[in-house]
């Protein structure tokens, strides 16, 4: 048997390197893959953060030049693009993939190589979306038309090199090949393309994990929410993806094969690319805010000390929003002429999203009324999330007055608005699960002091960023503006100080980061007397997860092995409990029995690498280079196709 | 215990109260934006308005009740020494009840005004007084299929009467507003859209492109000037005047052969050079004096910014279409001349 599967994956050999460089490039640990997808986010959220800061710069006066208008329009798009597929969905992804298995009792996800394919897809996509900035080479300069000469003024050339200035929303025609010749558009598309098949690789595999490696007794409401948030992303990302696939794919079309699917001129529709993109697009806003939506399900009942209240509510309402979510899109296009049936539906599907939003912050707070707070950091991101979370909802339902939102449309109350829900909500959340779960990674604590510095800085510097902006946009000052009027100077002056002090914020962490990583105090076993599986294993945790595979009797399946609860309902340490932890961490340094794991494999980065060739050689098409680059890159796809099939996941033991 | 608990929440409510009054000093010290959405100066601003602010101060209270309940909390269940653990509450049916049904019901309130609003603002009424609106990169141009008059940036307008925008775009999506007199409404290359706008008084109102449009999009501005209906039929009947001819050997009858020599490809003033309309892509400058601004609104007309405006258009207007034409300062100055008679 074993020669003939060594015979089998002769394009290889196969990878052993347990530690080290290799080790990461071929896992197919989930941990490992989490890992990963958290540090290339968070490699992202500094750069998001430092275009976010270069436009403050530019916007703390009216009349400024610090960047040129194709450079300003550049950086407010890549901002957006980075922040939402670069920082929040792959950090999500980070905590999904190294705690769905962990929280349901599994040693890993139902696919592991197709796991590592995801991350790599995922990484080669983000890099292949930046790379746009190399070749500017190629491309026309910006603002040239082509048959009018000379309105390109030499001050507005761009320092940047060619970032994608369409927008993230990338409308249409602006965004066409007519008005915007530059290339970093098709950059943008296809980058989004590439990772948007990593998206759908991991929403496969979570669905299966979820519905098939679940414990022995973890019926479906027994699943921690975050897990049920996870799937229900999964779902949404299997849904919607499909549509900004083929949607991107027409936009590609259109700019490199001269397709007409936008072109008005030519009986295209310039509006059905903002019907496609949206229907996308409001789903992937719950995409970004339901696993933060998770998180927060997870820590409160920990540091309150009480069971979640209303366990299956916050479920239900989280899969609620995620149903109604398709139902919602036109609602960023209320100013675009839609007919007034469409106003009125798309306006009253939009409020009805408050309700099921509503239920889960009403179900936060009743855990923790009559609880017993621990105000650690992670509970205090926690209760940052609530707070802000509920000021972009309630804004949010604003919009859903349709003739408000005619006025407010396109201003900065929705660039408020959207920010109290993704920085104050996703972002809170996400950093929230980062000083939770640190220790379960790191085996260390984070330091809490530390940690509250970094909440009241950025709590402080998020408010006085993107608080003002309600008035600014109820002021009248446009969203994607490179200019604005004098008036509004004192509130910009404001937001951008306030930017600066959520840099800081960030900086404490990222020092918080490094020393609790090398100098942290040692977490031990369950550092916070917490409820779900992923504590009953040693921190950090090993390789295995689990040395025997847990059997699940309830929700919250760890605290009761450690709580028993008296006559009134409260909670009384069983007398074992100790002895029955000090058990678990035992197994799990010194299994009982060798644990069989998936072997590490060189093909998922080997297939990734593929992606990325295909889409340079889409753009060069035009020329022969191009053309061998896709040739060269379906080869090297397909070849890692055959190894990858040939290879078993695991050699015989 | 209960003293210092006290004492805290004391100094956090004046704390807070210095906060809002610090903010509210400060949002009165500034001065409104000419873009202010909050000032509605027509009936349909002003429906749209009525509608705002009941929603606000729900959001507001809503507000209040859910952070107050979270601070709230906060000072009574943080952890103390000597706090027993608490009761393993699992949830509460009639309370998932509750909140559920009351935020609809809050909801249910809000939506019927809302229907009614969109149903009532979005079809132009059937006297209205028609204007087509057209979208260029970067400035509006407005016709008056009635009156035959063609002009651009600035719309002027009967106070007091409906005015029904028919709008479309030449190029890419823009999105006209005037705050003042109503909300947003998209241009759309090849699609009609329409916008219904009034003005209670006469008056100037200021407007901007909202969609983002591409370089010059911030600068992409707009103005509606609603005049009194005879002031209107006067502007009307000035509009429809062709340009005077000037005077022979004067600085005028110079810039109008720079302007034959080099502007003409795109722009037209008529009886100098007649072009059918769609066939010229700058703006009609036949009256160009009667608007307050230039460069489709970019500037305010003074002769510095004409004079600005002309030698490099493109550093006024990031990307503007009309180039830098090389003029010296004799063919702008002579062209200033010419343009200065196009009342």
């Amino acid at each position: 048997m074993t020669t003939a599967a060594e015979k089998a994956t002769t394009i290889f050999r196969r990878p052993r390197a347990e530690t080290g460089f290799w080790s990461w490039l071929t896992t197919v640990d989930h941990k490992k893959i989490g890992i990963l997808y958290g540090y290339t986010a968070f490699i992202f959220f500094v750069i998001g953060g430092a275009e976010a800061l270069l436009l403050r710069i530019h916007l703390a006066s009216a009349e400024s030049n610090v960047l040129s208008a194709a450079d300003y329009n550049g950086l407010f798009t890549t901002h957006g693009l980075t922040m939402i597929f670069l920082v929040v969905m792959p950090m999500s992804a980070a905590f999904m993939n190294y705690l769905l298995p962990l929280m349901i009792g599994a040693r890993d996800v139902a696919f592991p190589r197709l796991n590592a394919l995801s991350y790599w897809i995922f990484l080669f996509g983000g890099i292949f979306l930046y790379s746009g900035l190399l070749f500017s080479a190629v491309a026309p300069p910006l603002g040239v038309v082509p048959g009018i000469p000379g309105n390109l003024d030499p001050s507005d050339a761009r320092s940047f090199g060619a970032l994608p200035d369409g927008g993230w929303f990338m409308y249409q025609p602006n965004a066409a090949q007519e008005f915007s010749p530059s290339l970093a558009i098709d950059f943008a598309a296809l980058g989004l393309q590439i990772l948007g098949v990593a998206s759908l690789i991991s929403a496969v595999n979570f669905i299966v994990t979820f519905f098939n490696l679940r414990a022995k007794g973890m019926r479906l409401l027994r699943v921690p929410v975050f897990i049920w948030m996870t799937v229900v992303v999964a779902f949404l990302l299997l849904f919607s993806l499909p549509i900004i696939a083929i949607a991107l794919f027409m936009v590609t079309f259109d700019r490199q094969f001269g397709t007409l699917f936008f072109d008005a001129t030519a009986g295209g529709d310039p509006i059905l690319w903002q019907h496609l993109f949206w229907l996308f697009g409001h789903p992937e806003v719950y995409i970004l805010i339901l696993p933060a939506m998770g998180i927060v399900s997870e820590i409160i009942p920990v540091f309150s000390r009480k069971p979640l209240f209303g366990y299956a509510a916050v479920v239900f309402a989280g899969a609620g929003i995620a149903f109604l979510g398709f139902g919602v899109w036109a609602h960023h296009m209320f100013s675009s002429g839609i007919t007034t049936v469409a106003q009125v539906g798309f306006g009253l599907t939009t409020m009805t999203i408050a309700i099921p939003t509503g239920v889960k912050i009403f179900n936060w707070m009743g855990t923790m009324w009559l609880g017993r707070l621990q105000l650690k950091t992670p509970m205090w991101f926690a209760i940052g999330f609530l707070t802000m979370f509920t000021i972009g909802g309630l804004s949010g339902v604003t919009h859903a007055v349709v003739p408000s939102d005619w006025q407010q449309t396109d201003t900065y109350y929705i660039v408020a608005h959207f920010h109290y829900v993704l920085f104050g909500g996703a972002i809170f959340g996400l950093f929230g699960g980062l000083y939770y779960w640190f220790p379960k990674f790191s085996g260390r604590m984070m330091n809490d002091r530390l940690g509250k510095v970094h909440f009241w800085l950025w709590m402080i510097g998020f408010n006085m960023t993107f608080a003002p902006m309600h008035w600014l946009g109820l002021q009248g000052m446009i969203r994607r503006t490179w200019r604005y009027d004098p008036s509004l100077e004192t509130w910009n002056r404001i937001v951008t100080v306030g930017a600066f002090i959520i840099a800081i914020g960030l900086l404490v962490f990222i020092f918080n980061f490094r020393t609790s990583k090398r100098r942290g105090e040692i977490a031990g076993m369950d550092p916070w007397d917490a409820r779900t599986l992923e504590w009953s294993i040693p921190n950090p945790t090993p390789a295995f997860n689990f040395a025997e595979v847990p059997i699940v009797h309830g929700l919250d399946e760890f605290w009761h092995q450690k709580y028993t609860e008296d006559k009134t309902g409260r909670p009384i340490r069983k007398p074992e409990a100790d002895e029955q932890v000090a058990r678990l961490e035992d197994i799990g340094i010194n299994p009982p029995e060798p644990v069989h794991l998936p072997n590490p494999s060189y093909f998922p980065i080997v297939m990734a690498a593929g992606l990325p060739l295909i889409a340079y050689g889409i753009i060069f098409h035009r020329s022969i280079a191009g053309k061998a680059l896709i040739v060269l890159g379906v080869v090297i796809a397909l070849a890692a196709l055959i190894g990858w099939g040939s290879e078993p996941l695991e050699e015989a033991h | 215990m209960l003293p210092t608990r006290r004492k805290k929440l004391g100094r956090l409510l004046v704390l807070t109260a210095l906060a809002i009054s610090l903010a509210s000093c400060s949002i009165i010290g500034i001065p409104d934006s000419p873009l202010n959405s909050l000032d509605p100066q027509g009936p349909f601003a002003e429906r749209i308005d009525n509608l705002f602010w009941p929603v606000f101060w729900v959001a507001t209270v809503v507000f209040v009740l859910v952070e107050g309940a979270m601070v709230v909390s906060l000072f009574l269940f943080r952890d103390r020494p000597g706090r027993k653990e608490p009761r393993q509450i699992h949830g509460n049916n009639k309370l998932e009840i509750m909140w559920t049904i009351i935020p609809a019901v809050i909801l249910a309130s809000i939506a019927i005004p809302t229907v009614r609003g969109i149903t009532d603002l979005t079809e132009c009424g059937a006297d209205a007084y028609p204007i087509q609106v057209i979208g260029h990169q970067w400035w509006f141009e407005y016709r008056y299929p009635q009156e035959e008059v063609v002009t651009g940036t600035e719309l002027v307008m009967p106070a007091g009467r409906e005015v029904c925008a028919t709008m479309t775009s030449e190029d890419v999506l823009h999105n006209f507003w005037i705050p003042a007199l109503n909300g947003k409404r998209y241009l759309v290359p090849g699609q009609e859209t329409q916008l219904r706008l009034e003005a209670f008084e006469p008056g100037t109102f200021i407007g901007q492109c909202a969609e983002f449009c591409g370089l010059s999009h911030s600068l992409m501005r707009a103005r509606a000037v609603a005049l009194t209906e005879d002031e209107f039929a006067s502007w009307v009947s000035s509009q429809q005047e062709p340009a005077a001819q000037p005077a022979e050997g004067s600085e005028a009858a110079a810039g109008l052969e720079v302007f034959l020599n080099r502007c003409t490809q795109c722009h037209t003033v008529d009886p100098f050079n007649v072009v059918a309309l769609d066939e010229f892509s700058g703006p009609d400058l036949t009256h160009f004096m009667s608007r307050d601004t230039i460069a489709g609104g970019a500037l305010e007309y003074s002769r510095e910014n004409l004079t600005r405006w002309l030698a490099n258009p493109p550093e006024v207007k990031p990307g503007s279409y009309m180039p830098d034409l090389g003029l010296t300062q004799e063919e702008i100055d002579s062209l200033i001349a010419f343009l200065e008679t196009l009342e």
